[in-house]
């Protein structure tokens, strides 16, 4: 029974580093219709940044968070201002070709730069220290660290999103950008605003992805992956449904390493599968 | 007295396609002027040009002295000129109040406040925190009429505010908006009901295939005039 109950909750903290990487694709789609496909590849990028800050200036992970996630709004917002905002248009195909290409981009320059070896972020032992919190039962340390940080950075999220002058701004505009820009609204400058944020939070979920594993250049797509899943698994539109989502897709995975070592990423997608057949909104889409 | 808003041969196109062929308009400060013509006529694309929608010549487009044509919409706001858009485009995942907030988004200093607005239109206030668009059509228009006020324009254009209103909700909005220019704000007012156009404004003019064909005090217009301008004949 334990390894189940671990397994769960192994799931549940793991799938908070999910719904980081998934947190800003929500946001951009929610927004802007437009779909990042180099998300998972920015991932990466911030986790060699992280790893550059860690290594160059001796910083210990998380003050090198400091450094990495003002990097990482100024990267979004710049990238938004100076090439994704070209791509919007009714056509959803130009910012997926766009972005495409930004993934290869991305990853053929760090293959330039850093070669095809894995990498890691040390934490001077912080990614083996664990909690225990019954017999036979510890969780780690760091897991328990990066679902808070999702659990915060959702309601900070949600915070933004519901109650300032700034949140209602881009709700605004994603429904209808040309009554925004009536009321005083750069679209411009909003949309790239929401990509600094959605890149921001990947410096956060880049750093931590580099503490909790190895990572190599070319890992991006896979990140890709799960974070769709866990949009898409949540629901759109709704950030607590999108940690809801990592969560979920967190827990398959645990469950189906447990089942057999091979089968972790597999059960996330035969979950996956399912909700599309049987839930194709997602367990908490928005209801207009 | 000089002229808070003029045109002068204003040309605007969709593409290759030309809708305005030198449209010469002005609004003293203070009056109500009426746009009036047929469908296609060019009225909404006369509102899209001086809203900064579509892109113009900078002398096109003359507000309180200065050229603004060709300015981007989200400036021409800042500068007090304020839109009621056809069909309201309310924002749908918004509340009333919010709603009436992205009005005041520009920041622009004036009298108009959410309780000047509230009073004004008293039923919003009880529906303040209901969508807007859950609400009827009639008070969709006043959320809009509020929203546009909120940014507190000296020049207030509303675009067909009667569209698909019952007649007596028509006579209330017109009501609260002769309320509002009573206290000195200037407005156009694009209508498809002549009538109605006639009736609340000073002067009127009349569009017709991208110019204009009419134009005079709205009392000395005749309907022969009228109606020989709007529908060419």
């Amino acid at each position: 029974m334990t390894i189940w109950i671990d397994a769960i909750i192994q799931g549940v903290l793991v799938g908070g580093l999910y719904a980081l990487f998934a947190m800003g694709l929500s946001l951009m789609f929610g927004i802007m219709r437009l779909v990042n496909v180099a998300h998972g590849d920015l991932v990466i990028l911030m986790s060699f940044i992280g790893l550059m800050v860690v290594e160059g200036l001796g910083l210990q992970p998380f003050a090198a968070m400091a450094v990495v996630v003002p990097i990482a709004l100024c990267m979004g917002y710049a990238l938004q201002r100076g090439v994704l905002n070209h791509t919007i248009s009714k056509d959803p195909l130009r910012s997926l070709i766009v972005t495409f290409g930004i993934s290869i981009v991305i990853q053929n320059l760090l293959l330039a730069f850093h070669s095809a070896d894995t990498r890691a972020i040390h934490s001077a032992g912080l990614e083996s220290q664990s909690l225990p919190i019954a017999e036979n039962l510890a969780v780690g340390v760091l897991p328990v660290i990066m679902f808070a940080t999702a659990v915060m950075l959702t309601a900070g999220l949600q915070w933004l999103f519901g109650s300032t002058r700034i949140g209602r701004a881009f709700r605004a505009t994603s429904d209808d950008d040309g009554a925004a820009a009536l009321m005083g609204i750069n679209n411009a400058h909003i949309y790239a605003l929401a990509t600094a944020i959605a890149i921001g939070i990947l410096g956060v979920a880049g750093v931590f992805h580099g503490m909790r594993t190895t990572f190599a250049p070319t890992d991006g797509p896979a990140l890709l992956i799960y974070a769709f899943q866990a949009v898409i698994i949540g629901g759109m539109g709704s950030f607590w449904g999108t940690l809801a989502g990592g969560v979920l897709l967190g827990i398959a995975q645990a469950i189906g390493a447990r089942i057999d070592p091979g089968w972790g990423v597999l059960a996330g997608h035969l979950m996956f599968v399912a909700v599309l057949l049987f839930k194709p909104n997602g367990f908490f889409p928005k209801t207009r | 007295m000089s002229a808070l808003l003029s045109t002068h041969a204003l040309k605007a196109w969709y593409g290759d396609f030309q809708a305005l062929f030198g449209i010469d308009f002005e609004i003293r400060a203070q009056e109500i002027v009426a746009i009036i013509g047929a469908n296609g006529a060019g009225k909404s694309t006369f509102l899209k040009a001086i809203t900064g929608v579509l892109p113009v010549a900078p002398g096109n487009v003359v507000f309180k002295g200065r050229p603004i044509g060709g300015r981007k919409a989200h400036r021409v706001v800042a500068e007090g000129i304020a839109m009621v858009p056809e069909g309201r485009r309310l924002f749908p995942s918004l509340s009333v109040e919010e709603n009436l907030c992205m009005g005041a988004y520009a920041k622009r200093p004036g009298p108009w406040s959410l309780e000047k607005v509230y009073g004004l239109f008293p039923v919003l206030k009880e529906k303040r925190k209901v969508p807007g668009t859950a609400l009827s059509g009639g008070q969709q228009q006043m959320v809009a009429i509020g929203r546009a006020l909120m940014s507190n324009p000296e020049l207030l254009i509303c675009d067909e505010i009667s569209l698909g209103l019952a007649p007596t909700v028509i006579k209330e909005i017109y009501a609260a908006l002769e309320r509002i220019t009573r206290d000195g704000l200037t407005a156009i007012i694009v209508e498809q009901d002549v009538l109605t156009a006639e009736r609340v404004s000073q002067r009127l003019y009349c569009f017709q295939e991208g110019r204009v064909s009419l134009q005079g005090n709205s009392r000395d217009l005749t309907h022969e005039q009228i109606s020989h301008a709007y529908f060419g004949v």
